[in-house]
């Protein structure tokens, strides 16, 4: 039996009830388990000892991610590199015994092999892969498998799925809920993601999705918020594990605080996961009123309790902004003047591409990074929103130790405060906010919350029969005085897969796939329409679950009415 | 100073961005002779390719047809590099300060993303003097490349400021997209030169062909190149500057981006 103890570390395991309790953490065969005889034991005396970490929302593998890798050669230039080769010797040890590191690049774009390695560096043990289109899924997944040590489940995209909106359009709910099961089951994926719901589609006329009450361009009755509505009833009604997982219309654009309170309403009752809030909290009528409409959104989102959802922070400096939300692609392409990739994924969704720079001398992008940390600090109950940068599109994954350190520093906010230009001090309030962090209140965010969030029982804590994913953090501030950017040790079910804050061990992580209920007969209906309107061949369309190397299947009961 | 002398002509491009003052100064003859270098996907050593003569100084001598040796003097910011011969790609890339001198040809790439110093071929080079590397905004952001021959496609691309001078003619595309600096072409130019251009000025003492987005707006010697002329003398580079002789006709362009750049063609009197 391969077995660990961790002894003498300050837990945090907020999910059990514990916080900064110095006890120790038991290992067998990847779990964590009550007690254990024999086996190596890691001394983590004056260390903090965190469940690993859960990221929610990020952008790491899929043909969207490639065409921005493609398009930005000269961040690559700059990105730091990883060498193929033995892993390094750490601690006096050798590297574990066929661990071999593969090349790769890091950078605003990470390569496949690097974007493992700087997760588990970083302390991450599980990522959510947050937008993918059936026709790119089998893309997405041989990436994922390459992606090494973490866990990973994937999100479908659906909100401008046109099989799936012609059905709303018709009021076939019903039928409806059936394609969705069977495109969740083709794709291989562990949940829905909602983009911009009909913006996608009206981009492919040139339009929009403005408002949430008007039809749609290209239908005659079908609304956003009937999408939103009629998506969100669909993931409950097929029991999913993670809620409906939305980024709402309007982002990105000033005074779309309105429209992200209409959706609130919109969703009454339903669970969802509203993604990168950040982008959707802006207030003001154009770019030179745009101000911070954090307050407004957190109040909102406190009065719906059913909700959560993730920051989508920005920090300042390189970002590559991708997202199905081709329209505000467009529109962003236009402000910037530079690069910008547009892909059109046939009757399923859109993807636009546009690197971008946050300058702290811009007041909009000042006014973008206040208000990330001001929903963080507002939003007072941790276990409903969580860390993200939305990477790339905010701010690179790495980069998630800095914003743990202003969340946990009110003296460090103040400091960049001041560095702004005055008209963006004016329309943010992060300056009234004393709220720190606490050291347990990280833990939710960073890991527990998420792991909630999308439903995996175990991830996100050290209770008996939990996957034994551990970060060890030194107690101090370290050489970047930041808390977190080089845990001491990184425990990966079961196997320190890195020590010093290098990695050390290479193992390939399991991916989260959900098997929804449906009625196998629908691909009667799917298959002429099909073959009426896609490029490729009906056999060729769904993944086999042969191609998922290591799958983590979750089987879902039909639920009764 | 310190003497490297090719006697193994490499079999493939040979990458060897240790050449350059801010690397062997200080060092020993024996530890520049371990310096890595790569050959395809090798690592080797310098003294496989070069033999070294004298300690490490902010001197560098290259001796021998260096052609397949690529990135000499890259990022450099101090000392001088000559090269008795010719020099391979990426001469001089990202080099901030000091001097560099090739008496043979240099390839393409000479003198990309520099941001100060002075490179001087006077033999020919390959395209892309003193442009941005694909995907980046901007190219040379200063400093000085001198070309006594002729120069390849897109030179000065994307370039933001400082100085080009190619005595011979140049290929198409000269300075596309540029953003600021100073572009002189001694022997004319191929096609579409200052496609793109948003400012910036090309001074070309040959007739061009011109794109249709670029306006005729006077005949004149405009001050500012009387000073360029004193400076390019004293360069070993002459410019017509004497309304005696003629005048320069000015174009401005590209109107497609829109830009407001200009384009200037010297015309000598009764032309």
């Amino acid at each position: 039996m391969n077995t660990l103890r961790i002894t003498g570390g300050t837990v945090y395991d907020p999910a059990n009830g514990i916080d900064g309790i110095v006890r120790d953490v038991c290992i067998a065969d990847g779990q964590i388990v009550a007690d254990v005889e024999a086996g190596r034991t890691i001394n983590a005396s004056g260390l903090i000892v965190f469940p690993g970490g859960v990221d929610v929302h990020t952008h790491v593998a899929g043909g969207a991610l490639n065409f921005a890798r493609g398009l930005v050669p000269e961040l690559h230039r700059a990105a730091r590199t990883f060498q193929h080769g033995a892993m390094p010797p750490a601690g006096g040890r050798a590297g574990a015994a066929g661990s071999l590191r593969r090349a790769g690049l890091g950078g605003v774009t990470p390569t496949t092999f690097a974007t493992g390695y700087l997760y588990a560096g970083m302390g991450w043990t599980t990522v959510n892969e947050a937008a993918v289109p059936i026709l790119t899924a089998k893309h997405t997944h041989e990436e994922l498998h390459d992606t090494p040590i973490v866990d990973k489940s994937c999100l479908l995209l659906m909100a401008n799925n046109e099989i799936v909106l012609d059905l709303l359009e018709a009021g076939e709910v019903e039928r409806a809920q059936q394609v969705v099961g069977w495109l969740m089951w083709a794709a291989k994926v562990y949940g829905i993601k909602a983009v911009n719901p009909g913006g996608v589609a009206a981009w492919k006329w040139g339009r929009n999705a403005r408002a949430l009450h008007e039809p749609v361009e290209g239908y005659r009755r079908l609304t956003p918020a009937q999408i939103i509505a009629g998506l969100a009833g669909i993931v409950d009604q097929l029991d999913l594990p993670h809620p409906l997982h939305l980024h709402c219309n309007n982002l990105g654009i000033p005074g779309n605080v309105a429209t992200t309170v209409e959706t609130m309403q919109v969703l009454e009752g339903r669970r969802a996961h509203l993604a990168h809030l950040q982008f959707h909290a802006y207030d003001g009528e154009g770019w030179d009123s745009m101000r911070s409409g954090a307050v407004a959104v957190a109040e909102a989102f406190k009065a719906h309790p059913q909700l959560t959802a993730d920051a989508g922070a920005v920090l300042f400096g390189d970002a590559v902004t991708i997202t199905a939300d081709g329209p505000w692609q467009h529109l962003l392409y236009q402000l910037t003047g530079r690069k910008w990739g547009n892909l059109d994924v046939e009757n399923e969704t859109g993807c636009g591409i546009v690197p971008y720079v946050y300058k702290d001398r811009s007041v909009v992008n000042a006014v973008q990074w206040a208000v990330g940390l001001e929903l963080l600090l507002l939003v007072d109950d941790p276990w409903r929103i969580f860390l993200t940068t939305d990477h790339p599109n905010g701010g690179c994954f790495w980069r998630y130790p800095e914003i743990v350190q202003l969340l946990m520093d009110v003296e460090a906010r103040r400091a960049q405060i001041r560095k702004l230009p005055p008209a963006a001090q004016q329309r943010i309030m992060l300056g009234d906010l004393d709220r720190e962090y606490t050291l347990s209140e990280i833990a939710i965010i960073t890991s527990a919350g998420p792991a909630r969030a999308l439903g995996l029982p175990q991830k996100g804590h050290l209770g008996v029969g939990a996957d034994a994913d551990v970060t060890i953090y030194p107690a101090k501030p370290d050489r970047d005085g930041c808390l977190f950017s080089y845990p001491r040790y990184v425990i990966k079910g079961g196997a320190i897969v890195v020590e010093e804050g290098d990695v050390v061990a290479v193992s390939d992580g399991r991916e989260f796939v959900v098997r929804p209920v449906y009625d196998d007969g629908i691909e009667d209906y799917i298959r002429p329409l099909f073959e009426q309107v896609y490029t490729m061949s009906f056999e060729n369309y769904p993944v086999e679950i042969g191609r998922l190397r290591r799958p983590a299947l979750m089987t879902l009961a039909a639920k009764r009415r | 100073m310190i003497t490297l002398t090719l006697v193994e002509q490499p079999a493939v491009p040979l990458e060897a961005e240790v050449v350059r003052p801010d690397v062997v100064a200080g060092l020993s003859a024996e530890a520049i002779r371990a310096l890595p270098v790569f050959l395809g996907r090798r690592q080797r050593r310098l003294d496989d390719f070069f033999r070294v003569e004298g300690d490490g100084g902010d001197e560098i001598e290259v001796r021998g047809d260096a052609g397949r040796v690529k990135w000499i003097g890259r990022g450099m910011t101090r000392g001088r590099i000559v090269v008795r011969g010719n020099a391979g790609m990426h001469l001089g890339a990202h080099m901030a300060g000091g001097a560099i001198e090739v008496l043979g040809d240099a390839s393409d790439w000479v003198g990309a993303e520099m941001s100060g110093g002075l490179i001087r071929v006077q033999g020919s080079v390959g395209g892309q003097a003193g442009a941005a590397y694909r995907g980046s905004a901007s190219g040379m952001r200063d400093g000085t490349i001198l070309i006594g021959g002729s120069a390849g496609l897109e030179v000065g691309m994307r370039m933001k400021r400082g100085t080009i001078v190619v005595a011979g003619r140049v290929r198409d595309f000269a300075g596309l997209q540029m953003k600021g600096g100073t572009l002189v072409l001694g022997g004319g130019a191929e096609l579409r030169t200052g496609a793109w251009m948003l400012r910036g000025t090309i001074i070309s003492l040959h007739p061009i062909p011109l794109l249709p987005t670029f306006a005729y707006a006077c005949r004149y010697v405009p001050t500012f190149v009387r000073l360029y002329a004193r400076h390019l003398q004293a360069l070993g580079f002459g410019l017509p500057a004497d309304e005696a002789d003629g005048a320069y006709r000015r174009y401005t362009g590209d109107s497609s981006v829109p830009g407001r750049g200009e384009i200037l063609v010297w015309s000598p009197r009764g032309d």
